[in-house]
């Protein structure tokens, strides 16, 4: 009887003290798993250098983090959503019909998207339309459109190594798949003219068939992060991985990256333009917390100053390309302006 | 059996057999044997093999976590940087930023580098400063705005050395892979070997390890388990104090004072069933009731351990039951035959000696909820935490981290020396298993009687 009594008192001892901690005095941000090392090294400097608590940072990817924030307004829900991709209308309107109405969108800067094998194999220049060809389901052979007959990369074009194809690319649920889809297969579907033989040969839709990839297994969908890409790279020394440009910078010593369309991947390349697979990265704040969680506000204006994003700052070091509009997204955030229905 | 029946009739034709001589089938008998013998001897064998390869694989990877490379430097805190209106107000020193004291670290690098009359070809003042790590600007600040009358004075500091030079002093960088490394170059590993010559760089037992709070993907080497360990505790703690006693009564009820019918046969199965149920669905459950019903925070211990609560109670309702069954009715007839009541004879007599059982199975329903990451992942602990939770009761609500929450989070950070952190990690999260078992076997051999 005394433990049943005892398990009482507990439950209730917990319920009681619920009411008296909801007071949140910290900031609550998730999402991307790309932005997160973004993220964690401003709540670092943020916590060091505020008088308030570190905020925390939860990851589980861009789609999971702007559900969270459109969840509602309240404490138990989350104050910043980061994402590796531009919010989404459904999102918007999901926020809106749980009454959380201004959202900021903040742009934080770029991130690049490198092609990277083992440091000693043989060195790749690629374009898009070597990527299309060695990953497509359907390719363009001698004018036609058959399935892809290719096994090494120099079938593709005979200045490329003599290796087997295998690439190790982010799986479906990644952000960063989208910009690899959009900005390689797509862009080299229509560089070596594969759109145009879908279009002819009736296919529904020509991006559609563009992205779709060939299954015998010289393509493989990495759902974990980019350490298991590493590994994988590790263990296949013929295999080339897709990474972010940050964790290729942290591992020069293992990994050799591949040039695209001429170009090698760095922050100044990206930044002006010339590397061509890069993508922005944002996070998303919750107007109607603004004023209610305390530092909420500082840590918005002090993540995007120009001593943290700016060209010298511990994010560009890190890997982030600077957003060379950063001081119109320090207005807008000091003004707290709310994005509009998206275009 | 099939033997015996397929040998009927060639063993009754057959010619006489001799006990010392081994006949035909007892040789095929024996080598049956010896071949079950064989194949349980190599089922251990590979097991272990298993194990020490998981073993050394942690140990070599994980070890040198529990050291660290400090780097001693005297440092002018220069009042013309820190304190610009000269008056040491407190509000004052509190703007100074991580920013502003960069540059006296930098600063005090050189001096000391001229000072020895240490130099190393191609390095220039900011990559000397870059052997140390991006962690001490913030040391310095937390020093300056706590001792203020320090300001204009030269303090000497042992500060952390950067990642990678830590990696070099553990054999996880050489020189050749700095060559490659855009992060650190072999002339700056040159420099730290003369540091270390000339006594000012040296490896210590990382105690921080212990204490410190993670840290972001630019330093690995301030990275620590300090919140982590605090939230396990505490999980662990409101679990103790919730599963134990509700299992228990739970245990009670259901062995002696419930009758056996469908309804009882039902609730068996399901306790049954749910001991079975994957950890991730107790976590999909905590963050529809306890989080989005209940408005409890998220990221707080108090909600993962309610979920690891729910997850350890059917373990520890099935220990419990097998203790109480385990005692031998006589105890039980002895104590009603005496004219005690059913629950002074359950209280008195049966739940002592069912206890070291339920100890044991509490304790290693501790230990796996102890090593659950799954669940924590969608209440919000699965996180970066660097701020500790408070004291109990209202640290419970504090968000924090856990243990193998930090081996996961650890695993996925791109600067490899957190495979080192990581490794540590998994080492300390081993051994509170190990202790945890340990103490669960020695209740068991201590206390258990046997009937």
């Amino acid at each position: 009887m005394n433990a049943i009594k005892f398990a009482a008192a507990a439950i209730l001892a917990s319920t009681a003290l619920t009411g008296a901690a909801t007071a949140r005095d910290q900031v609550q941000i998730a999402g991307s798993s790309t932005v997160l090392p973004y993220a964690a090294i401003v709540a670092e400097a943020f916590g060091e250098n505020f008088e308030f608590p570190t905020p925390v940072v939860e990851s589980g990817g861009s789609g999971a983090g702007r559900k969270k924030l459109c969840e509602g307004v309240g404490e138990n829900t989350i104050d910043i959503a980061n994402s590796s991709s531009r919010i989404k209308q459904s999102d918007i309107d999901l926020c809106a019909s749980n009454g959380v109405t201004e959202i900021q969108e903040v742009r934080i800067g770029y991130d690049g998207i490198v092609f990277a094998s083992d440091i000693n194999g043989p060195e790749y220049a690629f374009t898009p339309s070597d990527w299309h060809n060695a990953l497509a389901a359907k390719v363009m052979k001698d004018g036609e459109l058959v399935d892809n007959p290719y096994k090494s990369w120099n079938e593709i074009r005979s200045d490329l190594p003599a290796e087997e194809i295998l690439a190790f690319i982010p799986g479906t649920k990644h952000g960063t798949r989208e910009v690899f889809d959009e900005k390689v297969l797509i862009a080299g579907c229509e560089e070596n003219g594969a759109d145009k033989a879908h279009e002819a040969a009736g296919a529904e839709d020509v991006e559609d068939a563009c992205m779709a990839l060939r299954t015998d297994g010289a393509s493989v969908d990495i759902d974990g992060d980019y350490t298991e890409t590493l590994a994988r790279v590790d263990a296949n020394k013929n295999g080339i991985g897709v990474f972010g440009l940050s964790f290729y910078q942290n591992n020069t010593d293992k990994l050799r990256v591949g040039t695209m369309g001429g170009v090698a991947p760095s922050v100044d390349s990206i930044a002006s333009g010339e590397y061509p697979v890069s993508r922005p990265l944002y996070f998303y704040v919750k107007n109607a917390h603004l004023d209610v969680i305390p530092g909420l506000q500082e840590y918005v204006e002090f993540f995007v100053s120009d001593e943290v994003a700016g060209p010298d700052g511990p994010l560009s070091a890190y890997g982030l390309v600077s957003d060379p509009e950063l001081a119109k997204t320090q207005e807008k955030v000091s003004n707290r302006v709310p994005m509009g229905a998206l275009n | 059996m099939t033997d015996m029946t397929a040998d009927k009739p060639a063993a009754s034709t057959g010619p006489a057999r001799s006990l010392l001589k081994v006949g035909e089938r007892t040789r095929k008998r024996n080598a049956a044997e010896k071949r079950f013998r064989m194949l349980g001897l190599a089922a251990v064998v590979f097991g272990i093999v298993a194990l020490l390869g998981l073993m050394t694989s942690i140990l070599s990877n994980g070890l040198s976590s529990f050291n660290q490379t400090y780097i001693a430097l005297d440092v002018y805190l220069d009042p013309a940087k820190l304190d610009k209106n000269g008056n040491r107000a407190p509000e004052d020193l509190r703007k100074i930023t991580t920013f502003t004291v960069q540059p006296l670290i930098l600063s005090a690098m050189q001096t000391m580098l001229e000072e020895r009359e240490l130099a190393a070809e191609g390095v220039n003042a900011k990559q000397a400063a870059a052997l140390i790590s991006k962690e001490a600007p913030a040391e310095l600040r937390r020093y300056v705005i706590a001792n203020p009358d320090q300001i204009g004075e030269t303090v000497s500091f042992d500060l952390l050395a950067s990642g990678r030079i830590d990696g070099y002093f553990k054999g996880r960088v050489t020189m050749e892979s700095a060559a490659l490394d855009r992060n650190i170059s072999p002339e700056q590993l040159m420099l730290a070997d003369q540091l270390k010559q000339a006594g000012l760089l040296e490896l210590r037992f990382n105690w921080a390890f212990f204490t410190a709070p993670d840290a972001s993907d630019t330093r690995p080497e301030a990275a620590g388990l300090g919140v982590a360990i605090l939230g396990s505790a505490y999980m662990m703690l409101i679990v103790l104090v919730l599963s134990l006693p509700i299992g228990v009564a739970a245990s009670i009820y259901l062995e002696e004072f419930a009758p056996k019918n469908r309804w009882t046969d039902l609730i068996e199965v399901n306790i049954a069933n749910l001991a079975a149920v994957p950890s991730i669905v107790f976590g999909i459950l905590g963050l529809a009731l306890f989080i989005n019903f209940v408005g409890l925070p998220q990221s707080a211990p108090v909600v993962g351990a309610l979920v690891l609560t729910l997850m350890t109670l059917p373990t520890i309702i099935i220990a419990t039951r097998a203790a109480l069954k385990a005692v031998p009715p006589s105890i039980r007839d002895a104590a009603l035959g005496v004219g005690a009541s059913k629950m002074q004879a359950i209280f008195h007599h049966v739940l002592p000696l069912a206890a070291p059982g339920i100890l044991t199975g509490a304790i290693i329903g501790l230990a796996q909820a102890l090593g659950e990451t799954a669940p924590l992942l969608l209440i919000g602990m699965v996180a970066f935490v660097r701020e500790y939770p408070g004291a109990p009761p209202e640290g419970f609500f504090d968000p924090a981290s856990a243990l193998p929450v930090q081996v996961y989070n650890w695993t996925q950070r791109g600067d490899p020396a957190f495979i080192e952190r990581a490794s540590g990690a998994i080492i300390v999260l081993l051994v509170f298993l190990l202790i945890m078992n340990a103490v669960a076997i020695l209740l068991r051999r201590r206390f258990e009687r046997r009937w």
